[in-house]
């Protein structure tokens, strides 16, 4: 109840920590977009690259948060930006990575070989063939590892507070310090909420963006 | 031809770019710095592996026996609304999860242990629930036309076929369990996530990389570990990678 | 229309097309047939550079494709393929229009050809213009496949065993379908398969591929009945007489304007006019020409009355535009040595003989 009152009390607050925290994310996302997707496509043409890439990938995201973020502090020290936004939004964007890439490389690579047979017979040029048949039909997969990608970054986000990034984050984190339940429970119900809405969303996107010839 | 040189350059540069880094670190007396910290370094390493430990196998064994109920006959009806509820569980940011787990336990190990355990159950649940539905329905009925009782079929039939995919599950919560427990400090639960915020609230970049360097390396070496035993525990006939 | 000079391809050391020598003439239905690795895909292939020659040269319409960026070329010959590869994503109209799309066709009038090329093919343009390939069964996407090779309108089609991937009952009515299409449309084809009764169903010229070589290059009833090797003999079948009268329609091997009975005449008109003509039956036929029954010498001879109170049932009946083959085989299974032609009314049009038909073949062997 009286975490009820909290919220109602403090709406302009909460409402600017969440634009910053969707700022953050967003930032990261489109910023994770044009360099996974095409890195994704890159690699479809090496089975070599498409190994080493997706590896390193994945090696990113088993290195925790918080430690990636403490090993970016020291290096962006060194051009006076350690602490707040550009450490987390560098980290968020090496986190979007993975979803990305993998998924937009799964997604083309599973384009039955006989439409590109039958593409490449037609006279379709390599670029022609990704717009027109390729990438329409690995969109789906493709918006997918976007919308993980999403969740994912405002997850993390919420742990950016911790080195000055602001966001939802910094209610838990005063929330834990200050020993203040209101804060806590404002702070894990608003990040939650958000991360629930952009997952719904972005699978309404997904659906959206899907050819009607693609639905089950 | 071009492959091969550029695989020969790029290892080079590697092997280049590390020492040079190491040079460096060493010049900037960085590397003594953070190994001043090497008695709390261990500790909480064993720590850190103590919460990963007991969280894993709770969730563990909750999550795979909680799949497999899911995807039972009896349970169809609501096997897609309760999958759907773990799913948007899974949507819930990390940091949620541990401060709500704080509200309910309070400050210390009991709660970060239920806030992981909570995290780490998401993808086992989901997997188990993924590799048993892949399970080919041919192998199924041709157990159930021998004459298998509906236990035998689960346990010689459709797990070994699920085995792959959910050990896939337990790889990737175990990942997701080792990247959280830093953050279970902040709750009161230890690990090398002290060395790490201590490190940034004091500005002391060697207090911060003696616990960031760790905690990765033990993420990565564990996810090493996991992926042998996936590779060398699931039989042949159904482990794609053998 | 289309001449191979001297085209060869090898990959490394083996050599998967060996200086191949062909002439497909303007409007021809050539199939290039032959076992699994004979090279036949390959030189197809060859034509519309989806595999680069290794030497050889390749004419189109007199002009020398090595000069012709390649998808250029492609997009001027129309391509069919096994797996049929209609884009999931793009509805049926957008599938046909994919060439005219490509090559900046005013959208109008491209939308308006896939219409028609869709009523050619029996497919309701109403109905499947705005269907997408999922919804279609396996012989519709063929067709659609099909119609959309022709849909740039290129004077040179190439398909790739394009009705393997069908089951054998549509294979023949989507066979038959393309057919008539292909008198309709007038192109030239050059088709890849492995099975001869599909070749010497539909083609014009059989190119017969082995170990890389053409071995064989002529019409399907020439090498049926002049096969140039064992192997060739072999790989039509011991069955290729049979399979040659499968080429030939009843209305071309039959005795027309037969001599005929009606119900009201005598016996003995009958067999007069048996004796006129020396056959040994006569038909009997209905007041406005169909065919009904007959009558036999013997009966003819020794009986007294009409014709009509002695007649007899037809031993057999065929259509006019049914093909020897199964003349013979509806004479072995009704243990008749002639049949009643007639037509789609029942109208009687001529009879054909065993011993007529073997004639027929006979006029075509070489000793």
């Amino acid at each position: 109840m009286e975490t009820f009152h909290f919220i109602l009390a403090n709406l302009p607050v909460i409402w600017q920590r969440t634009v910053e925290h969707i700022m953050l994310v967003s930032v990261a996302v489109a910023v994770a977009i044009v360099t996974g997707v095409t890195i994704g496509i890159l690699i479809t043409q090496s089975k070599v690259a498409a190994d080493r890439v997706l590896y390193v990938a994945a090696v990113i995201m088993t290195i925790p948060s918080i430690a990636l973020f403490g090993l970016l502090i020291p290096v962006l020290s060194l051009i006076g930006q350690g602490i707040g936004y550009l450490p987390a939004v560098i980290a968020l964007i090496l986190y979007a990575q993975l979803p990305i890439i993998r998924n937009t490389y799964t997604a083309i690579m599973n384009v039955d070989p006989g439409l590109r047979e039958a593409a490449r017979g037609m006279g379709m040029t390599v670029l022609q063939r990704l717009r027109i048949v390729e990438l329409p039909i690995a969109l789906p997969v493709i918006v997918n590892g976007i919308r993980n990608a999403v969740v994912l970054n405002i997850a993390i986000a919420a742990v950016a507070t911790y080195i000055g990034a602001g966001g939802l984050g910094t209610f838990i984190s005063r929330g834990i310090s200050q020993t203040d339940i209101r804060q806590l429970i404002t702070g894990a119900l608003a990040v939650s909420l958000l991360a629930i809405v952009a997952d719904f969303a972005l699978l309404a996107l997904q659906r959206f963006l899907t050819s009607p010839g693609l639905r089950d | 031809m071009a492959a091969t040189s550029l695989h020969g350059a790029t290892r080079l540069l590697v092997l280049i770019g590390i020492f040079a880094l190491g040079a460096y670190l060493q010049a900037t007396g960085l590397i003594p710095g953070i190994l001043k910290y090497w008695s709390d370094i261990v500790y909480l390493s064993r720590q850190h592996l103590h919460l990963v430990a007991i969280s894993g196998t709770l969730a563990t064994l909750i999550g795979i026996p909680l799949g497999i109920a899911l995807t039972r006959r009896a349970i169809r009806p609501y096997a897609n609304a309760i999958t759907q509820v773990v799913n948007l569980g899974s949507t819930i940011p990390t940091l949620a999860i541990l401060a709500l787990a704080m509200t309910v336990l309070g400050i210390g190990a009991p709660s970060a242990i239920f806030g992981l355990v909570v995290l780490t159950l998401l993808p086992i649940v989901l997997n188990t629930v993924a590799g048993l539905r892949m399970v080919p329905a041919h192998l199924i009925e041709a157990a159930r036309g021998m004459g298998m009782t509906d236990g035998q079929i689960l346990f010689k039939v459709e797990l070994p076929n699920a085995l792959f995919v959910i050990m896939a599950g337990l790889r990737t919560a175990l990942a997701i369990n080792v990247g959280t427990v830093p953050l279970a400090f902040l709750i009161g639960g230890g690990g090398l996530g002290e060395l790490i915020f201590s490190g940034i609230d004091l500005v002391e970049p060697s207090m911060l990389l003696a616990g960031a360097i760790p905690t990765g390396l033990l993420a990565i070496l564990i996810d090493l570990l996991v992926g042998q035993c996936q590779y060398w525990l699931v039989p042949k006939g159904v482990n794609p990678l053998r | 229309m289309i001449r191979l000079e001297r085209l060869t391809k090898t990959f490394g050391t083996v050599t998967a097309v060996d200086h191949v020598d062909m002439d497909v003439p303007d409007g021809a239905v050539c199939v290039l047939l032959g076992p699994s690795g004979c090279g036949k895909t390959t030189t197809m292939k060859m034509i519309n550079r989806l595999i680069p020659p290794t030497s050889g040269k390749i004419y189109l319409n007199g002009r020398d494709t090595a000069g012709v960026n390649e998808v250029e070329l492609r997009r001027s010959i129309g391509y069919v393929i096994q797996q049929i590869g209609l884009f999931p994503n793009k509805t049926v109209e957008d599938n046909i229009c994919v060439v005219p799309d490509l090559l900046g066709w005013d959208r109008k009038k491209s939308r308006a050809r896939a219409a028609d090329l869709l009523a050619m093919v029996n497919l309701e343009p109403a109905t499947f213009l705005k269907r997408y390939p999922k919804e279609l069964s396996g012989g519709q996407q063929q067709r659609v496949g099909v119609i959309r090779a022709l849909a740039a309108d290129p004077p040179v089609l190439l398909m790739d065993e394009p009705f393997g991937a069908i089951d054998p009952i549509n294979r023949e009515v989507i066979q038959d379908e393309f057919m008539k299409l292909q008198a309709e449309l007038k192109k030239t084809i050059v088709f890849v398969s492995h099975d001869i009764d599909e070749a010497v169903k539909m083609a014009s010229l059989i190119a017969i591929f082995r170990d890389g070589r053409l071995i064989q290059f002529d019409t399907p009833d020439m090498i049926l009945a002049n096969p140039i090797d064992s192997f060739v003999a072999d790989f039509v079948g011991g069955d290729r007489t049979l399979k040659r009268l499968r080429l030939v329609k009843v209305a071309d091997a039959m005795m027309s304007d037969p001599p005929r009975v009606t119900a009201e005449d005598s016996l003995d008109t009958a067999a007069a006019k048996m004796e006129e003509h020396g056959h040994i039956s006569i038909v009997m036929v209905g007041p406005r020409g169909r065919a009904r029954g007959m009558i036999r010498i013997e009966d003819a001879k020794t009986k007294k009355g009409l014709v009509g109170e002695h007649v007899e049932p037809l031993p057999g009946m065929i259509r006019v535009d049914n093909d020897l083959r199964n003349a013979v085989s509806m004479m072995f299974s009704h243990g008749a040595t002639w049949l009643a032609c007639v037509d789609d009314d029942g109208f009687y049009k001529g009879y054909v003989t065993q011993r007529g038909i073997t004639r027929l073949l006979g006029a075509n062997y070489r000793a």
